[in-house]
């Protein structure tokens, strides 16, 4: 009953949710463009599904997505497995944290490699490079990156040190690639960032994150908990002009 | 004949799920060696993940993306600078605020500051936090395309909004109050997944097509690239506003 009640709310939000794409959608073909609505009932069904297909979504996420993040990452930094049963621990030793690490790497690669806007991105690539690209190699160059940035992500939670110094680091990396990429590349490689991060990895990610800054001593959720995400976004970028570069320059010579 | 449609896009899901289940299989079984707790809630939970993006990506596909992509191309072609901006910007702003990944992250952050004391830990101050932060993602996100397409159009490169974007993003960190510069960083990262990159993909290569002299494989690209930098800025003022 309880559930029936909650998933009521979440449809009700949902249903306001989407009335600004409905208001654009109307305003626009009808003032603007003043043509009637193509296929309107196909329209209207679409977004019937959109609606329940979001509130499902929503309510699932609730129970599965983030306690699935927090739960893994609860158990991986619980102090008793990471330093034995009775230890009382006040620092966080961040070399006692491979497992950490090696899931979050996992967790990015495997997220990666299977991503549909990463092989849209990829197909593209290789045309714009005119097949100096090859799609595979960059959708893996790209899956390492993911893996590398979340990895480091988490050591960064676990250390406590600030955000902005990697990130600062990472955009210099980008401006100096920029200046010797190949001009083709660089728009495509800058949306990359944004693409690489799907729906449903965006919040078993953030649960993750904050799951270790609740669980690692010394560590406040609040603090240190966010970041994940902008690390998953900034290496794509780094790792498609990298790849980009390093192809460009074998076909040279 | 819809059944086997379903059934595919089913199978579809299950697939994009099965790394992470098998990640998490693992390092239960190998690694910690102990049932994942609360396994029926979970896997229920995981069911209507799985049923409800179905759902939602095949209303978006019968619905949605095809009459945004007609509609992007008849914009584009129309000519009007004014109705092309302000469609930019209304596509930006209304595809972020039904982005689900965002609403979850939102909620989430309002949550996690209510917890630490940030703001008054009352549903009703938590869901105006979470509004906000949506609300200043979405205004950025709409910003971001409409620049995106004065760039498209002026043929303006791209490198140098992006790195003096970096600039100012550096900038915000020095001022921004701590508190809101992780959930910053990561709302560039969150606003781009599943509504928003198509729509804005098929706004851009409509208009690198109509315009003369602009490749659609060039100069298409680059919109998400902004719609991933500014709300790292609009979110660290929307911090200086609440928390400052």
């Amino acid at each position: 009953m309880e559930f029936v009640y909650d998933f009521s709310e979440i449809l009700l939000g949902t249903c306001r949710d989407v009335l600004p794409i409905i208001l654009l959608i109307t305003v626009f073909q009808l003032f603007v463009l003043r043509q009637s609505i193509p296929h309107l009932p196909r329209l209207i069904v679409g977004g019937v599904y959109v609606v329940l297909g979001l509130a499902l979504f929503l309510a699932g996420l609730e129970k599965a997505l983030f306690p699935l993040g927090k739960i893994m990452a609860n158990q991986l930094s619980d102090p008793a497995f990471i330093y034995g049963a009775g230890e009382i621990v006040t620092h966080a030793d961040w070399k006692a944290y491979g497992w950490v690490y090696l899931f979050a790497a996992m967790i990015g690669f495997a997220t990666t490699i299977a991503e549909p806007s990463l092989i849209a991105v990829a197909y593209k690539a290789n045309e714009v490079s005119a097949g100096t690209i090859s799609s595979w190699g960059l959708r893996i160059t790209v899956a390492f990156g993911v893996a590398f940035g979340i990895s480091l992500g988490t050591f960064r939670i676990i250390t406590g040190t600030p955000l902005y110094l990697y990130i600062l680091v990472g955009y210099l990396v980008v401006i100096v690639q920029t200046l010797f990429a190949p001009k083709s590349i660089i728009a495509l490689a800058y949306d990359s960032g944004g693409v690489t991060t799907s729906t449903v990895t965006v919040p078993l990610v953030a649960a993750l994150g904050l799951g270790l800054a609740s669980t690692v001593p010394g560590r406040n959720p609040a603090l240190d908990g966010f970041g994940l995400i902008a690390f998953a976004s900034l290496f794509p970028i780094i790792t498609v002009m990298g790849y980009a570069q390093i192809m460009h320059w074998r076909t040279k010579r | 004949m819809i059944i086997s449609i379903i059934l595919k896009k089913l199978q579809q899901a299950i697939k994009d799920l099965l790394p992470i289940i098998l990640v998490i299989a693992f390092f239960q079984i190998v690694v910690l060696r102990q049932p994942l707790p609360q396994m029926g809630e979970v896997l229920f939970g995981a069911l209507l993940v799985v049923a409800g993006l179905t759902l939602f990506v095949q209303g978006l596909e019968m619905g949605l993306f095809p009459i945004g992509e007609s509609m992007a191309h008849a914009l584009a072609r129309k000519g009007s600078l004014f109705w092309l901006l302000c469609f930019a910007f209304a596509l930006g702003f209304s595809t972020t605020v039904a982005e689900p990944a965002l609403i979850a992250v939102a909620a989430e952050a309002a949550d996690i500051a209510s917890k630490g004391g940030l703001i008054e830990s009352s549903q009703e101050s938590q869901k105006q936090y979470a509004f906000g932060l949506r609300m200043s993602v979405a205004f950025s996100v709409g910003l971001a395309i409409l620049i995106g397409v004065m760039r498209i159009i002026r043929g303006w490169p791209i490198h140098y909004l992006i790195i003096g974007g970096y600039g100012v993003v550096m900038l915000m960190t020095i001022i921004a109050p701590k508190e809101i510069i992780g959930i910053a960083y990561d709302a560039g990262g969150v606003t781009t997944s599943t509504i928003t990159v198509p729509l804005v993909a098929a706004l851009g290569v409509g208009l690198a097509s109509t315009i003369r002299g602009r490749s659609p494989l060039v100069d298409g690209f680059g919109l998400i690239a902004f719609a991933s930098l500014l709300p790292m800025i609009f979110v660290m003022g929307y911090g200086l506003i609440v928390f400052g």
